[in-house]
């Protein structure tokens, strides 16, 4: 347990020493320390995990103190350490120390270089709070607390207001997932009396009602489309990019967003009894993949087509968890941190080398001028297209595959998802890396490889992204499924899918993607590398294009009924019905009582002849009065 | 003993200060803040060694009518007590840095202003409680009148005014319904009252002669409008008062004297009351989003919070009261904070238009910060103080109502919205001309700040002493609330 | 004695009727006079018209304690005209009038 709690704290230590002496430090002692706490995270995560794979280890899952504590409510504080977190954490602290590494040669010029660490360490806190917390409400701080490291790494040249503009989107479209996820809670917890992931789980099924389990189930998937870029609340992500690129190979595309696909796979004991909610997470992944995919074989930035990327991917996670395929969600979540973060790194090495420079039209030719990045990139754009050996490959078959047992037309979208992802990811690094270079002279004369301490982390998510297969061999063809019997212990209870499968459909479906994959990057080849075509300019785009470039106008449609009104009905109740009608209703009760006032003193004229006769009338209508009383 | 020199110290200091003449009075009453804080950590201590066992005081003070100087002190009193004597010091602490005119009768008043709200939070009988809610109201009337800042002096003047006509219209009707119940119960001892046997037509009008000087004051909507010009036009350390520990008189008297006393009348009006507040949590929030000047943006912020809380102790369930203290003392500190980043920023600026301002974060780090921190607890971050009181308070809500609770947690949405937009606008972006020599936070300034942090994710993190504390009080409230009548 | 017989002759009703008409003089001048000092002479002929009617019930029931209340009433009635007409000599100073419609800032 103490070793478990240093895991958590070593990060948060780090942020608070960069917090407040970072300042006064050298740049690389401040980088290095940041980086050091997450490394010894690591090693002690690794320990943990060395120890769950030979069986030596045990689930731990205890309170380090009582929280919240009256009646008979009780919520602790604790944390719960099994194969599920286990996972998160080796992918959390040691992908994490990568971009740490990383980003100590790409920040060094920035000259709020400790306050870079300290967020970064900061959110390295939240999100191993979040993977270990033993109940919702844990997890909840670990889940807004990371969305606040989100909030302050995307807006953190903030001088700029419309990367504080994409900040602020990100945090606010995070928080109406939150509502959900916190109203999930609520009906957990009156109906149950326990937010502990150990008591939910003892629940024997048929004891809560249908409706408690449709509804939680589908809150926390609110919760879960919020962090993890689902329809509808997606489109914080694509502006998120305006974060430095380490923050977006982090936290918006290895780590954070896939916080929605653990929370369902933590809980999937509830899902497993909620189908109609399963359908909807799958339906609602397949529409969010395809869309995604789609808008990025348009985008000329060249972190908004990962960003789409990691949208699309994300959603066919979703699939996978859909059709209960829990498994093959937690194998492309891994493997997709190695390929994604080791892409986004490889644009950052790109952008680092043209000055800022993002936008794909304006690029081209780098292959020769930065080889390792170029390599690097092309290792994880063959993982992320699914071509065999590479880890992508294993782990999206598996996905496709559970996607056609289920149900024919998740398979179909799932798999035109993955044909546009090889398309656009060849675009991608066609266009970047061949042909001429198209940017200006001075760029190209500054044109160099990175430094080793940006290479090193790309060379070694590559050879991650290379062999990460080996962790789910497929088993119709005999191969023993690591991860699988890894999670059983966790997962069984989630009524794993069962592979209704015949071996040779299997072998057809997994050569029909593999194939596939490979006819799109050769179309993306002839296209743009034999063809030589380049995106048009800014505006130009025709018909569908057009609609597809302006993602399908989204945002500007939650512009128009969603953000406007409100401001519009902000306007309308302060001025009209705040001040006019009721602070109107209240100075006119006032008014009221002044003008009586004023009607009233008239009658104090002033004059003492009118008093002494006023004195005089009252008197003799008091004897007057007395006087008929008498009689 | 303790009780007593907690109560009575600020008001001797009260003298005192104004005494020590312009000199000394600042620090005269700082130190008489900090001895106040220490009788009442004391108290708390003895509170706690007691079990929490709730303390009584009863002496006969007048015999016809009969009123008693009567004190009683538990779990309830003592959070709000706890409150009071820790904001106060800070509240002197924001003015180091800040000429204040005629300094003896401000540091008087304000003490004095201490001593009625301590006393509101302490007395047990009728009439006392009614004499220092009154009290309560004078100083911080002439603080806000002859010490505020605003341009516009006769509409400062209207705004303080109508404050001070409407809260005491409110008062009035309370005093009625006291009067009444005397006349029928024979008794203004809390415990006679709790006791009364009314009928049900009686108790249905005698809970809105309550509930109106207690709506007005914290306020619930739509009796709210004081508010929002009265914080603008308020010196910072009156709006400090007004809205970190004033306005918590109105909720705790709810707690108090008007669920566990009228239980029929509550029952009755319990749909109508959640209503208008959740009505007045949306409305705050929505209006907050808009608004151009910081202090009123602030002053909606806290309308909606307060709308929550009061909710929360409506729907009559353990989490409802619970949150709605913890969220009490929560909000107290945090909105003393934020008033404190609206005077620090008036003080550097002269402006408080929001417009005007920005990028101050570049050239302050610390103030951003600081107000980055208070922001979120206001936004209610898990860790934070006000998380605890507000996940606690929306189950409530929860458990009374789904639709309600659904309503009043678009809190969560809209209040990240109207902060984060106006954290965005005052201290993102680049500097302006207003803000282009914005000093950074000095040190009587820090140590307010940090004070206040510490206790932000303290009562976050470890919010048990406090929940713990007032198990007894809000069992009682519950049991009395639930009385049904003979 | 021989006073009081000369009161005690008379029948009570004429002390009634003159100190009624007394009276009434006195409010009717009050009334329509505008001179101050006037006014005040007025007031003057009105506790007077009180006095009388009290020292006539005094004899006709022959108990002192109204004469002692006359006595009062003439102390008072003196010390109100000491004041009264200070105050007036005051207003003269200020205004140069002792007439009531001059005096007519007694509002609000």
């Amino acid at each position: 347990m103490t070793v478990l709690l240093l895991i958590v704290l070593l990060p948060l230590a780090g942020f608070l020493l960069n917090a407040f002496w970072g300042k006064r430090l050298p740049k690389v002692v401040s980088g290095w320390l940041a980086s050091a706490v997450v490394f010894v995270s690591f090693v002690l995560s690794a320990y943990y995990f060395a120890g769950f794979v030979s069986g030596t280890q045990t689930k731990i899952d205890a309170d380090i103190y009582r929280w919240i504590q009256f009646g008979d409510l009780f919520i602790g504080f604790g944390f719960l350490l099994d194969q599920l977190s286990a996972i998160w954490l080796m992918v959390v602290t040691g992908i994490g120390f990568l971009i740490h590494v990383y980003s100590i040669s790409y920040m060094h010029d920035d000259e709020r270089f400790a306050q870079f660490f300290s967020y970064l360490n900061l959110f390295i806190f939240f999100m191993l709070l979040l993977v270990l917390g033993n109940n919702l409400l844990v997890t909840f701080i670990g889940w807004e607390g990371v969305g606040l490291c989100s909030y302050l790494l995307i807006g953190f040249w903030f001088k700029n207001q419309d990367y504080n503009n994409a900040a602020k989107k990100a945090f606010v479209m995070n928080r109406i997932g939150d509502l959900g996820f916190l109203f999930g809670m609520f009906i957990l917890l009156t109906h149950t009396g326990t937010l502990h992931f150990s008591n939910l789980a003892s629940i024997q099924p048929g004891v809560l009602p249908k409706w408690i389990l449709v509804a939680v189930t589908a809150l926390l998937f609110i919760g879960a489309t919020g962090k993890s870029a689902q329809i509808p609340l997606y489109t914080w992500l694509p502006d998120a990019m305006a974060g430095p690129t380490p923050v977006s190979a982090l936290i918006h595309a290895a780590t954070m967003v896939t916080a929605g696909i653990y929370l369902v796979a933590r809980t999937g004991f509830l899902y497993a009894q909620a189908p109609e909610t399963l359908t909807a997470v799958a339906s609602i992944g397949a529409a969010t993949a395809i869309l995604a995919a789609t808008i990025g074989v348009f985008q000329n930035d060249i972190k908004k087509v990962l960003a789409y990327s990691t949208v699309s991917q994300l959603g066919l996670m979703f699939v996978a968890l859909g059709v209960g395929a829990y498994v093959s969600a937690v194998f492309h979540v891994v493997t997709h941190a190695f390929f994604k973060a080791c892409l986004f790194l490889g644009s950052g090495s790109v952008i680092h080398a043209l000055h800022g420079e993002q936008d794909i039209r304006r690029m081209g030719g780098l292959k020769k001028y930065m080889p390792v990045t170029y390599w690097t990139f092309l290792i994880s754009s063959l993982a992320i297209s699914g071509i065999f050996p590479f880890s992508g490959f294993f782990s999206k078959d598996e996905i496709l595959a559970a996607a056609f047992a289920h149900h024919k037309i998740l398979w179909v979208i799932a798999m035109l998802t993955s044909l546009l992802t090889a398309f656009y990811m060849f675009r991608l690094l066609f266009l970047t890396f061949t042909g001429e270079f198209r940017g200006t002279e001075e760029q190209r004369h500054h044109l160099h490889e990175s430094p080793p301490l940006i290479t090193i982390p790309l060379i070694i998510l590559s050879a991650l992204a290379t062999v990460g297969g080996v962790l789910g061999l497929p088993e119709f063809l005999g191969f023993h499924h690591w991860l699988k019997n890894f999670l059983s212990p966790v997962v069984a209870k989630s009524g794993a899918h069962a592979h209704a499968l015949s071996h040779s459909t299997e072998l057809a479906l997994m050569g029909g993607a593999l194939a596939g994959a490979i006819v799109s990057i050769a179309y993306s080849y002839i296209l743009f590398v034999r063809g030589g075509a380049l995106p048009v300019p800014e505006g130009e785009e025709k018909g569908i294009t057009r609609l597809v470039y302006h993602k399908y106008y989204v945002d500007e449609i939650y512009e128009k009924i969603i953000v406007q009104p409100v401001m519009f009905l902000s306007d309308i109740a302060y001025r009209l019905l705040d001040r006019r009608v009721i602070d109107g209703l209240v100075n006119t009760s006032g008014r009221l009582s002044m003008i009586a006032g004023g009607q009233i003193r008239k009658l104090q004229t002033g004059y003492i002849g009118y008093y002494m006769m006023f004195m005089v009338l009252s008197l003799v209508a008091v004897f007057v009065y007395a006087l008929l009383i008498r009689l | 003993m303790l009780l007593h020199t907690t109560l009575f110290l600020p008001l001797a200091f009260a003298l005192l200060s104004y005494l020590s003449g312009n000199r000394f009075s600042r620090i005269v009453s700082f130190v008489g803040s900090l001895l106040t804080l220490t009788s009442g950590v004391l108290l708390w201590y003895t509170f706690r060694k007691g079990g929490y066992e709730a303390i009584q005081i009863s002496k006969a003070w007048i015999s016809s009518p009969a009123i008693s100087y009567a004190l009683l002190l538990d779990g309830l009193s003592m959070a709000l007590v706890g409150l009071t004597v820790v904001l106060v010091p800070l509240i002197i602490l924001t003015t180091f840095k800040r000429e204040v005119k005629r300094p003896a009768v401000f540091y008087g008043l304000l003490l004095l202003m201490q001593f009625g709200m301590l006393g509101v939070f302490v007395a047990s009988d009728g009439f006392l409680y009614y004499i220092f809610w009154e009290l309560a109201l004078i100083p911080i009337y002439f603080i806000a009148l002859i010490w505020g800042e605003g341009q516009d002096v006769s509409f400062r003047q209207r705004a303080i005014f109508k404050f001070f006509v409407y809260t005491l219209a409110g008062s009035l009707f309370m005093l009625i319904g006291f009067i009444y119940l005397y006349q029928h119960t024979g008794t203004f001892a809390l415990q006679g009252l709790y006791q009364s046997k009314l009928d049900k037509a009686e108790q249905l009008w005698l809970f809105w002669a309550f509930f109106a000087a207690y709506a007005i004051k914290i306020p619930v909507f739509p009796f709210h409008t004081w508010q929002p010009d009265t914080y603008r036009e308020a010196p910072g350390p009156g709006t400090m008062l007004l809205s970190g520990i004033m306005l918590k008189m109105g909720l705790y008297s709810m707690m108090r004297w008007l669920l566990p006393v009228l239980p029929q009348g509550v029952e009755f009006w319990t749909p109508y009351v959640i209503v208008l507040c959740v009505v007045g949590v949306i409305y705050g929030s929505v209006i907050a989003i808009r608004q151009d000047d910081l202090k009123k943006l602030f002053a909606y912020s806290s309308f909606a919070h307060v709308g929550l809380i009061a909710a929360g102790i409506f729907t009559l369930t353990r989490e409802g009261m619970q949150g709605a203290v913890v969220q009490m003392i929560a909000h107290g500190v945090n909105v003393v904070a934020l008033f404190f980043a609206a005077e620090i920023i008036l003080q550097r600026t002269g402006t408080l238009n929001i417009a005007r301002l920005g990028g101050i974060r570049h050239i302050a780090p610390r103030f951003a910060t600081a107000l980055m921190i208070t922001v979120l607890a206001s936004v209610a971050l898990p860790g934070t103080n006000a998380f605890i009181g507000e996940f606690l308070l929306l189950v409530s809500a929860y458990t009374y109502n789904k639709w309600l609770a659904a309503a009043a947690g678009l809190t969560v949405i809209l209040g990240a919205v109207y902060m984060l937009r106006m954290y965005q606008r005052v201290m993102l972006g680049d500097t302006t001309a207003d803000t282009n020599n914005f000093t950074d936070l000095g040190k009587t300034e820090t140590i307010v700040f940090a004070v206040i942090i510490v206790f932000i994710f303290l009562f976050g993190l470890f919010p048990s002493p406090i929940l713990n504390m007032l198990e007894n009080s809000v069992d009682m409230i519950l049991a009395l609330s639930f009385r049904t009548a003979l | 004695m021989a006073l009081l017989s000369i009161f005690q002759t008379v029948p009570v009703h004429y002390y009634l009727v003159v100190s009624a008409m007394l009276f009434c003089i006195g409010v009717l001048g009050v009334l329509y006079r505008r001179n101050a000092i006037i006014i005040f002479m007025s007031i003057e002929l009105m506790l007077n018209a009180v006095n009388l009617l009290l020292v006539a019930f005094s004899a006709y029931h022959n108990d002192s304690g109204g004469q002692v209340f006359v006595f009062f009433v003439m102390a008072v009635a003196a010390a109100e005209v000491a004041v009264g007409l200070a105050i007036l000599v005051a207003i003269f100073r200020n205004v140069h009038a002792v007439d009531i419609d001059e005096l007519k800032n007694l509002k609000w």
